[in-house]
């Protein structure tokens, strides 16, 4: 794994939620043989449901959430991004998940960090969920690929299916999902990296024939609450 | 494959207003509900509409009044703050019979507050922040397919009053993504076909041989203005019988009934499971219209019963309603967070069975 990993995506795809998985599997299984495992949020689209507000979940796992020059204050509305976010991508011994907004506006925000994103250090993978509407369709997500790849100047690697409706998710919206992931993927000349389900909604056992690592997502994001 | 999509709120409400019919939007950004005249500025005019930043929310209310007194089907949509710059224009719309749909993705205050959801805008929502006697109709969506439903309903019912339709979505609302199936596209209405199908309107002259229509609130002589708020409250005393709408459930035999709209009625649900489990029976009257209010939902709480608890992100706002439905029958308390905090479900109850306790 490269010691930089930043996540991409059409907005609303799941990168966050992704991210945060991410971080929590790296810490418990030793930061992909770095020292430290650290989450950068460079997501300034979005007022709310940002990994920031995830910090005290990530923090109690040794997880750093690098982000807003606000510290604490997760919900102030500021389109700015701490110089200390520089830290951990500069950091040999620190995997960074960096946590990007959406789309290209999102990938906007990364490029003045771009001398960090060598080919050695970096990659990128792109976030997409076949049940958004945009990207619903093999052109529509080969679409928002390119519009990111080109807006950052940095090719992805790979693809991370995460077709999901949340806690109405069924074994067939995932094999749809990884379906559209492994066409668009075939056509940008991308392997699928994961292809993620929400843990205790989808059961395996209906995701059997599909030829990628599976990753089963808790959603950290989501108060239990909402689903009621 | 499923019809569902997922969407954003603030995504799902603009697509749903275009869908609706409703071809004119004219905003003001501003968070947690910018990605709505994002999306309109994205897509309205190549769907047949027409999409014009306002100056101000000030502009844009007006911007509505002018397009919807030609006729056109008008859809606006803020936060609170930006709400409260259009309430002199909801006043106006009002006074002259004037249809709009207009969404507030609310957030907290009072001033510009913060950006974090509130619920403090009911008494701005429901006795209207304008001047003189007049109500917007209001309703408040605990889900976004009910918010895609009731702005899909919205331009039919402004239009059949003639008067505002305000849907009352908190910053949650705006900013979650949910799984929700659209609606069909509605006609955008052409303008050729305005003077049919809202005959009143300025648009339309030739076809009535010349004579102009007025559209005005502006009323200088104290006994015409007087006939048009008696008519005009005439017209809301049907839309009290027509349009109150509520949820009830679990009141029967409750020994708590909460009392919430919008999300904070979701947080209520996972608290009356959590009483459940510790055998506390609890139930919840969530009003879907805020005015009018649902007040005859009251009568079906029953005899064991011994509290009504408005859950609220506001200092008792909503409260005020709830006491006149209970109407002296039983204790009305208050649970509520400000500031744009959000209780969890474990908080709520802990302060339900404290009531319990106190009473």
């Amino acid at each position: 794994m490269k010691r930089i990993l930043i996540i991409a995506g059409h907005y609303g795809s799941g990168k966050t939620e992704y991210a945060v998985n991410l971080a929590v599997h790296a810490a418990r299984t030793g930061s992909f043989g770095y020292k430290n495992t650290a989450v950068v949020d460079m997501d300034v689209v979005n007022p709310y449901f940002r990994s920031r507000e995830r910090g005290g979940l990530l923090a109690g796992l040794g997880v750093k959430v690098y982000g807003s020059f606000y510290g604490g204050s997760v919900t102030a509305e500021i389109p700015e991004l701490s110089a200390e976010v520089r830290a951990p991508l500069e950091d040999k011994d620190t995997f960074a998940i960096v946590d990007a907004g959406g789309n290209e506006s999102g990938a906007r925000i990364l490029k003045q960090f771009a001398k960090y994103f060598t080919p050695e250090d970096a990659a990128m993978h792109i976030v997409v969920n076949a049940s958004r509407p945009e990207t619903r369709t093999v052109s529509g997500a080969l679409r928002h690929i390119a519009a990111i790849e080109s807006e950052l100047g940095f090719r992805a690697e790979g693809l991370i299916g995460n077709t999901h409706l949340l806690r109405e998710t069924t074994a067939a919206d995932i094999q749809r999902g990884y379906g559209l992931c492994l066409a668009a993927g075939r056509a940008a000349g991308l392997p699928l990296v994961n292809i993620c389900y929400p843990s205790g909604i989808v059961d395996g056992a209906g995701l059997a024939g599909i030829e990628a690592p599976l990753m089963p997502l808790d959603l950290y994001m989501r108060e239990s609450w909402l689903d009621k | 494959m499923t019809d569902k999509v997922l969407m954003k709120g603030n995504e799902a409400f603009a697509e749903t207003a275009i869908r609706a019919g409703c071809g004119y939007y004219f905003g003001y950004p501003i968070t947690p509900q910018s990605e709505i005249p994002e999306y309109m500025a994205r897509e309205l005019d190549r769907r047949g509409g027409a999409f014009l930043q306002a100056e101000s929310e000030l502009g844009a209310v007006n911007m509505a009044y002018g397009a919807g007194a030609a006729g056109g089907s008008v859809f606006i949509s803020s936060s609170s703050p930006g709400i409260a710059l259009m309430q002199e224009g909801l006043s106006f719309l009002c006074c002259a019979g004037v249809p709009a749909t207009v969404l507030n993705v609310s957030r907290c205050g009072p001033g510009i507050g913060g950006i974090q959801p509130g619920q403090a805008d009911y008494f701005q929502a429901t006795r209207g922040g304008g001047n003189g006697d007049y109500h917007v109709f209001v309703f408040a969506p605990d889900r976004l397919q009910e918010a895609v439903d009731l702005i899909y309903e919205a331009p039919l019912i402004a239009d059949r009053y003639r008067n505002p339709v305000m849907i009352l979505a908190d910053g949650m609302l705006g900013q979650m993504m949910e799984p929700i199936v659209l609606p069909e596209q509605r006609p955008l209405i052409k303008p050729a076909d305005i003077p049919a199908y809202k005959p009143w309107t300025v648009t339309g002259k030739a076809d009535r041989g010349g004579k102009r229509n007025v559209v005005q609130s502006l009323y200088m002589q104290p006994e015409d203005l007087s006939r048009h708020v008696e008519e005009m409250y005439a017209n809301y005393t049907r839309a009290e019988k027509e349009l109150a709408r509520y949820e009830a459930d679990g009141l029967e035999g409750a020994e708590i009934v909460f009392v919430a709209f919008g999300t904070t009625a979701r947080l209520c649900r996972e608290t009356i499971e959590l009483l459940g489990d510790r055998g506390v029976k609890a139930g919840l009257i969530r009003p879907v219209s805020l005015w009018p209010f649902p007040y005859r939902a009251f009568d079906e709480v029953g005899p064991d019963t011994k509290a009504v608890v408005s859950v609220e992100l506001s200092m008792g706002q909503m409260m005020e309603d709830v006491k006149i439905g209970v109407n002296g029958r039983k204790p009305v308390r208050l649970i509520h967070r400000v500031g744009g905090l959000v209780p969890t479900s474990v908080e709520v109850m802990d302060e339900a069975i404290a009531i319990l306790e106190g009473i």
